[in-house]
């Protein structure tokens, strides 16, 4: 509280802040200038500065794989996130709005695939998909994942459902709107943003999901399991390329959304 | 004779155990200020969500405008209603809040914002259609929620105690502006409230609810004047009660045995001799006239500028007094001797 001379608690602070941004940050940025990399083994200095990891994963056949995978993960990922939407969302109702048989222990059992660990899913899955004939590839990871993503979207959702007034929607029908015209009008935007926010979540969850995944792919994979599969054969600049990629894409969608958010205001 | 507005015919709700509505019938007139009194648990929010159709009775009908409603959603029923909490959507501005009953009917264009503004501008909230109703304060919202449930001119207006949520001194704003607006519009309101003042200077007929039975049905001053129990006559109003047994009656005029001396009482309805009883007198009619050996001490007196309150210890009970002011007339003292007494045919017996 010193009013002159050095000023310890705003340097502290400070000094602080920056370790903490460092240790959350550092290895990501490190990732991403290994990324422009020649070596085949991760040394420092880097003696060959290189875009050459970038041009192999955009154009070369030896990207192939990485692509491939990269546009696996987006539509597992976008699938699972859209049909745990609908049935996040309906569940959410169904909870909140009414009483059943069996009402409270249902509202813990769909949270149970978030609280199991993935060893145990991907084993109980793999174990049961064989037994019903589904084969391990795409489609059962994507109904892997839809597993994961449907409580994600279910406890944002629920938990605005909860906070709806019911005389929101008796205001509603009052006025002479029916089922339909109530869900449009009045229900899906009072909750819309909790959905998009719950999709966000297991987006984002579907995306970077490995051990369910590992289970129940075969040939055709995801990007983190093609990636992690990848590191094991040997350090290679082009995973750190693509990863730097997908975090320069997402670094600009998320200062968009800020702009965007802004200019609301 | 005309078809009532909204006729409840024999209807009764339950809840598990829990009878919120037991055989309620009632009829309310066209364009007629009714209101359903009653303290919380009474059933008078049971009714009123019976007759938008957000509840369905287990017994019964409900008419509007003789028509039976009964099995009707709500949605497909000519009423609106003015919700306590208000109900307006968040994510619509005033001016589509306002025209959402005219958006679900597909109203055209032009009719619309015609429509829209003329009830806005009904409600004193012209230059607010494009503010959302977080940005409103309490009394706006619920100028919202009026135009809202007037703009398509509905057969009858529901109001679940729309004052509640508004502070002391908007409340008496709203409450004239709400009278204004019934007269204007001419439209049957029916008014669910627990405060008796709303109800008594709203209403042009109530009725008053217990235990989800309607214990009374008519205009304020009858209920007021000619309760039609020991319940009704306590539950609006203040008043005194002297206990006694009744000795005799002739005609109209009941004698009745009270700490050991008679007192006078008008009868209303027929009660045994014998029975106990207790006398209803109003403080304004309490009449007391200074005397020294009087039984009666002012204990406490509260000048309220049209008037005087009294307190008065008389012997086992508290009698409240009030008395309007006069020319040249000075209050009495806390401390004085008084006589207290009334007109026969200004008190009241009832079966205790």
């Amino acid at each position: 509280m010193s009013r002159h001379g050095f000023q310890w608690g705003k340097w502290l602070t400070g000094g602080f802040t920056v370790l903490v941004l460092m240790f959350l940050h550092l290895p990501v940025m490190i990732a991403i200038v290994f990324s422009f990399s020649d070596a085949t083994i991760i040394t420092f200095p880097i003696e060959h500065w290189t875009t050459r990891a970038y041009h192999n994963v955009l154009f070369e056949p030896s990207g192939q794989r990485l692509r491939e995978s990269l546009g696996n993960s987006l539509m597992v990922a976008s699938a699972a996130t859209l049909v745990a939407c609908v049935i996040g969302t309906l569940t959410a109702f169904a909870v909140q709005r009414y009483r059943f048989f069996g009402r409270s222990f249902y509202r813990v059992a769909i949270a149970i695939p978030l609280l199991l660990p993935g060893v145990v899913t991907g084993i109980a899955m793999l174990v049961y998909f064989t037994m019903i004939g589904i084969r391990t590839g795409l489609v059962a990871v994507l109904l892997g994942h839809i597993t994961f993503c449907i409580p994600v979207v279910f406890s944002t959702v629920a938990s605005r459902v909860a906070r709806l007034p019911r005389s929101m929607e008796e205001a509603a029908a009052d006025l002479g709107a029916n089922l339909p015209q109530r869900l449009v009008r009045v229900v899906l935007p009072s909750i819309f943003t909790a959905m998009l926010s719950g999709a966000l979540l297991a987006f984002t969850l579907s995306l970077d999901e490995i051990v369910v995944t590992y289970f129940l792919s075969s040939g055709t994979t995801t990007l983190p399991v093609a990636i992690y599969t990848g590191m094991r054969l040997g350090f290679k600049p082009d995973n750190l390329a693509i990863i730097s990629m997908i975090i320069g894409v997402s670094g600009l969608l998320i200062a968009l959304s800020q702009w965007l958010v802004r200019e609301r205001r | 004779m005309e078809t009532p507005a909204v006729t409840v015919d024999h209807c009764t709700r339950a809840y598990g155990d829990f009878v919120a509505v037991n055989d309620v019938s009632l009829e309310i007139r066209q364009g007629e200020f009714f209101t359903l009194l009653g303290s919380s648990g009474s059933g008078k929010t049971t009714t009123l969500r019976m007759i938008a159709g957000f509840e369905r009775p287990d017994a019964g009908r409900i008419l509007i405008g003789g028509h039976d409603v009964t099995w009707q959603p709500a949605h497909r029923r000519n009423v609106h209603t003015v919700f306590q909490d208000y109900a307006l959507f968040p994510h619509m501005t005033v001016f589509n809040n306002v025209a959402f009953s005219l958006r679900v009917k597909r109203h055209s264009r032009d009719d619309l914002r015609k429509s829209v503004m003329e009830a806005i501008e009904m409600v004193q909230l012209a230059g607010f259609e494009k503010r959302k109703p977080t940005q409103l304060s309490g009394g706006q919202q619920q100028r919202v929620a009026l135009a809202r449930a007037l703009v398509d001119h509905p057969s009858v207006l529901l109001l679940d105690e729309p004052l509640s949520a508004l502070d002391a001194k908007i409340r008496g704003e709203v409450r004239e502006e709400l009278k204004t607006l019934q007269r204007n519009t001419g439209i049957t309101f029916i008014y669910v409230t627990h405060d008796q003042e709303e109800a008594l200077t709203l209403s042009d007929r109530m009725a008053i609810m217990r235990h989800g039975k309607v214990l009374q049905v008519g205009p304020p001053l009858q209920v007021y004047e000619q309760p039609a129990d020991l319940f009704v006559a306590e539950f609006i109003g203040k008043a005194n009660f002297v206990p006694g047994v009744l000795k005799s009656v002739e005609g109209k005029k009941a004698i009745v045995q009270a700490n050991g001396s008679t007192v006078g009482a008008s009868v209303l309805s027929p009660i045994e001799i014998g029975s106990n009883v207790v006398v209803m007198i109003r403080p304004e009619n309490m009449r007391i006239t200074a005397a020294e050996s009087a039984a009666g001490t002012i204990k406490q007196s509260s000048y309220l500028g049209h008037g005087t309150e009294y307190l008065i210890d008389h012997g086992s009970d508290v009698f409240r007094a009030l008395q309007l002011r006069r020319r040249g007339e000075v209050p009495l003292p806390e401390g004085a001797k008084v006589e207290c007494h009334w007109n026969w045919e200004e008190a009241i017996v009832f079966r205790k």
